[in-house]
């Protein structure tokens, strides 16, 4: 009971004193343990040879790069699903105890997923992994945002862009590290490859790694205010100086127009993260750039790994521009230098211009990193301090749909292309004017909000108990 | 950066610029290990 009444929030109220520059890394060693769900990926060839033991040639009863693929999946859908229902939970209970949760549930579900590859049964790795890990994802992701905008109510895209960079971050450590501890328990002769030894060393190192998040996050007293900081509400009519709940904030048009805006841009993203690698080997093959001056599959990985760094700058750069620019204007720039872009590609594609394909491409990324860093201050402005973070839960919801709908969008616009005969950039034309047209649908959604009507706010001052801080 | 609460029952604490060090590099360095490991995945493109 003693371990239960530290994890309260009433136990991490700060003290006169308390640097609020310790709150981003408890939130970084968060975000950058459960970002290694996008590293999931360097398991799946070796879980796909389990039985035969060889990457290169799979027994019949091995699994399947699609069946493996669904972990993932369940994964992300239970990110945004367990965000939305446990959101309410978390203002109520303080990040201290939801970050523990989210700890156990993610470690957690690596050693039910190392289990199920040591019996080589796929289901207890969905559940695992997917499932308990799932969980412990969404409580994870949303479980320092409110904190941070708290502690930062100057600097409340500088603050969440920190932590949500964190989960861009958190692949590139995981990919190497799992690599080398496959290779490491491999050559030990743990059997499965090394996967399931992986899976235990991984639960034991982010259970401790989230520790730290856990002991160091601390809430501020109601009435703290950073020195010198006075709250304008005539700064910008976007801002509210009132407090929403998150049950109050589904009522209101200006959520779901945010819930557009996450879509459309999430979406978009995916489209080009999803398809990246073969995407630039089509677009500048051999074929097209003549004998053996055409995109490799290493250098493919390679526009991968920029990708990915982009994506993290994208998160950390744009939120922050985020607090000068205002939350709508940022948007306005993703969307409307997305459209711009977008429609841009299949033409450099075309005309063969690699440097600057690869430019463009760096550039939608940041802002596809940058939207999902912006969105919990855009929240916090017009919503107010009071739920942010059950409200933003409810809003990864549109992450987890994007999740599905983009992959399905580009499979479905490159393989109709295909069939049709055309191949290089012309094969990938209708997904990038696709992709354009739902950032139109984005633009005008984000043109659309407008303050929140104070009829929605909680009458009175909120209190503490109720995620007040 | 901070101001004390006025009605805060918490305890003072003070956070020493060591403290805000050893925090920073608890995620700064495996995340920059990250970052430079992918960095230098990155530069496979332009060889």
């Amino acid at each position: 009971m003693a371990q239960a009444s530290l994890l309260d929030r009433s136990r991490t109220v700060a003290g006169p004193g308390y640097n609020r520059w310790l709150i981003p890394p408890a939130a970084l060693a968060i975000h950058l343990a459960i970002g290694q769900a996008y590293a999931f990926s360097v398991f799946k060839k070796p879980l796909g040879a389990l039985l035969s033991g060889t990457p290169d040639a799979p027994a019949p009863a091995d699994w399947t790069p699609a069946q493996l693929g669904v972990t993932f999946s369940i994964a992300i859908v239970l990110l945004g699903l367990s965000a939305a229902i446990f959101g309410k939970w978390l203002e109520r209970v303080g990040p201290r105890k939801a970050m523990m949760a989210s700890a156990l549930c993610f470690s957690g579900g690596f050693f039910i997923a190392a289990l199920g590859v040591h019996l080589h049964n796929l289901w207890i790795v969905y559940f695992g992994y997917g499932f308990v890990g799932g969980i412990g994802l969404g409580i994870g992701y949303i479980s320092p945002v409110s904190t941070l905008i708290k502690w930062f109510p100057d600097r409340r895209g500088v603050a969440t862009g920190m932590a949500i960079m964190g989960f861009g971050g958190g692949a590139m450590i995981a990919s190497p590290m799992s690599v080398a501890l496959m290779d490491h328990f491999k050559a030990s002769g743990t059997g499965s490859l090394g996967v399931a030894a992986t899976f235990l060393a991984l639960g034991v190192i982010y259970l401790l790694f989230m520790q730290f998040g856990v002991w160091t996050i601390r809430v501020p007293a109601d009435d703290w205010v950073p020195a010198g900081y006075v709250p304008n509400p005539q700064h910008s009519a976007l801002i509210t100086s009132g407090n929403v709940s998150a049950d109050n904030a589904l009522k209101t048009p200006q959520f779901w127009l945010l819930w557009v805006v996450l879509l459309t841009n999430v979406t978009a993203g995916i489209g080009v993260l999803e398809t990246a690698s073969p995407l630039i080997q089509d677009t500048f093959s051999d074929k097209y750039m003549g004998a053996g001056k055409g995109v490799t599959a290493a250098a493919a990985a390679g526009f991968v790994g920029l990708l990915s760094l982009f994506n993290l700058l994208g998160r950390f750069f744009w939120s922050s521009a985020s607090d000068k620019l205002g939350r709508k204007t940022t948007y306005a720039i993703y969307f409307g230098l997305g459209i711009v872009l977008y429609a841009l590609i299949p033409t450099l594609g075309n005309g063969l211009q690699l440097a600057l394909y690869v430019a463009v491409a760096c550039v939608i990324i940041s802002m596809y990193g940058g939207g999902f860093a912006t969105i919990p201050a855009y929240l916090s402005d017009l919503f107010g301090k009071y739920q942010v973070g059950a409200i933003h839960g409810r809003l990864l919801t549109a992450w987890s749909t994007a999740g599905v709908l983009g992959p399905l969008i580009v499979n479905f616009l490159h393989e109709s292309r295909k069939a049709e005969g055309f191949t290089g950039a012309a094969a990938y034309q209708t997904v990038f004017y696709t992709m354009a047209g739902l950032l139109v649908v984005g633009l005008l959604a984000n043109f659309a909000v407008t303050a929140v009507n104070e009829r929605y706010n909680e009458k009175g001052p909120v209190k503490a108990e109720a995620g007040g801080h | 950066m901070n101001q004390p609460p006025a009605s805060s029952a918490a305890a003072p604490e003070n956070s020493s610029g060591g403290a805000l060090f050893l925090a920073w590099a608890f995620v700064g360095i495996p995340l920059l290990w990250g970052v430079s490991q992918t960095f230098v995945k990155a530069l496979t493109l332009f060889q």
